[in-house]
């Protein structure tokens, strides 16, 4: 039912479009004469009218638009150009500062450090003669106490030994005599005992 | 509606009859669709140029693309002598483009389907650019028939084709044009005729033909109006810059 309805469709335009191309043959419309001059009249008029008041109005217009564009733009660059250089050299500046105070930093550090070595030298030296000088003392007073030891320890072994010789023999002796023995032994021993 | 394609290109007369003397002026659709397309123009164009932002909006945009795409278009084949002729090429380019495509939206007329429109403009263009020529170069113009390094035997027979086709350019121009809008309209209408007929065997086959032969359309369109302005540089760039 539904194709025979569709045939009966295609059937009848095609049918319609057979009329179509009937009626095609009767030529173009662009060939006919009758309004020639109106087309002329009016394309002339409208298409003069739209030469005129594009160019003497409009694209001016749009062409000093572009241009002050451009030419703005131009300046924008030129102006962020030299911005860009001044903050460059601007930077440079800054750098050579920091450099400048590093190298006068370094240069104070050095000479405090090279005073606070010198202030430490000089007063060690200072204390160092001081030690010296109490050492010395005190080598001299050893010293003589050395030189002074023997004498005594010779004086007590010789009254010691009288002592005893008295107490064992019980008689006198003759103290030189004591003291010469001493002085001898002493002499041979001197090494031995107070060996310095 | 009429079944005929070829009814689309009719002109009739809208409003009452005008007459200068014996001539038929009267206004037609063709005249409406001329001035529509002028009006439009110069709308768009008026609105582009009012005022001058840093940046652009959109119809500013489109106006100050079309000036730098024609005026590149100028300088490219006509070199920059021809800048005192880029306000008629812009207009004649705008009046086609916008010509052609208002016959793209669907029950309007298309003035450039009209042999006698393109004609007129192109036999303009023409005697315009042998005047141009004849001024600029006074006779030495003439040289525009001889090209150089042609044996002197051929001479004779390459003049003659020279000046054929110098004469063949108005023809050859407005044809281009005529025939391009008039053979991609009727196409149209013969197709979407079939929509309906063929679309019962084919579905939606025919309909998205259709549709695809109007975005075609409008590609031709935009390049005959194209084609029609670059021409018009080279005639120029002839008459202008005379290379042979």
């Amino acid at each position: 039912m539904i194709k025979k309805y569709f045939f009966q469709l295609i059937f009848f335009n095609l049918f319609i479009s057979k009329e179509v191309f009937a009626a095609e043959s009767g030529g173009m419309p662009q060939l006919n004469p009758e309004f020639w001059i109106s087309q002329i009249f009016w394309l002339t008029l409208t298409f003069g009218i739209l030469y005129v008041v594009l160019s003497k109005l409009i694209l001016p217009k749009i062409s000093s638009n572009l241009e002050l564009r451009k030419s703005q733009i131009q300046e924008n660059i030129e102006a962020a150009e030299k911005q860009r250089k001044d903050s460059k050299s601007k930077l440079k500046e800054y750098e050579e500062i920091i450099i400048k105070s590093k190298s006068e930093a370094k240069v104070i550090f050095k000479e405090t450090r090279e005073k606070t070595i010198k202030d430490i030298n000089s007063k060690r030296e200072v204390l160092e003669k001081q030690i010296d000088e109490e050492i010395n003392k005190a080598e001299k007073e050893i010293n003589e106490l050395k030189k002074a030891a023997p004498e005594k320890i010779n004086q007590i072994a010789i009254e010691t030994s009288s002592e005893i010789l008295k107490n064992l023999m019980g008689a006198e002796i003759n103290n030189s005599s004591i003291s010469a023995i001493v002085k001898d032994l002493s002499k041979k021993n001197r090494d031995k005992f107070y060996g310095n | 509606m009429a079944a005929n394609p070829m009814t689309q290109f009719e002109v009739y007369r809208i409003g009452p009859e005008i007459k200068i003397g014996s001539f038929d002026i009267s206004f037609t659709n063709a005249s409406l669709f001329m001035v529509v397309s002028s009006l439009a123009i110069l709308i768009i164009f008026n609105l582009g140029s009012k005022k001058n932002s840093m940046l652009p909006d959109k119809i500013q945009l489109l106006a100050e693309l079309s000036y730098t795409f024609v005026s590149k278009m100028i300088s490219d084949t006509a070199g920059s002598k021809a800048k005192p002729y880029f306000a008629f090429i812009f207009s004649l380019f705008m009046f086609v483009l916008f010509c052609n495509m208002f016959g793209m939206i669907p029950y309007t007329f298309t003035v450039t389907s009209h042999i006698i429109v393109t004609f007129i403009l192109a036999a303009f263009i023409f005697i315009g650019v042998t005047i141009i020529g004849f001024i600029k170069h006074g006779f030495g113009y003439l040289k525009l028939f001889v090209p150089s390094g042609v044996p002197i035997v051929l001479l004779p027979l390459i003049v003659v084709i020279e000046i054929i086709s110098y004469l063949s350019r108005p023809i050859s121009l407005s044809v281009r044009l005529f025939a391009n809008m008039m053979a991609g309209h009727t196409m149209m209408k013969v197709f979407g005729g079939f929509v309906i007929s063929l679309g019962i065997v084919g579905g939606w086959l025919p309909l998205s033909f259709s549709v695809a032969l109007t975005g075609l359309e409008i590609l031709v369109a935009f390049l005959q109006a194209y084609v029609f302005a670059i021409l018009t540089c080279i005639y120029l760039n002839d008459a202008l810059n005379l290379h042979h």
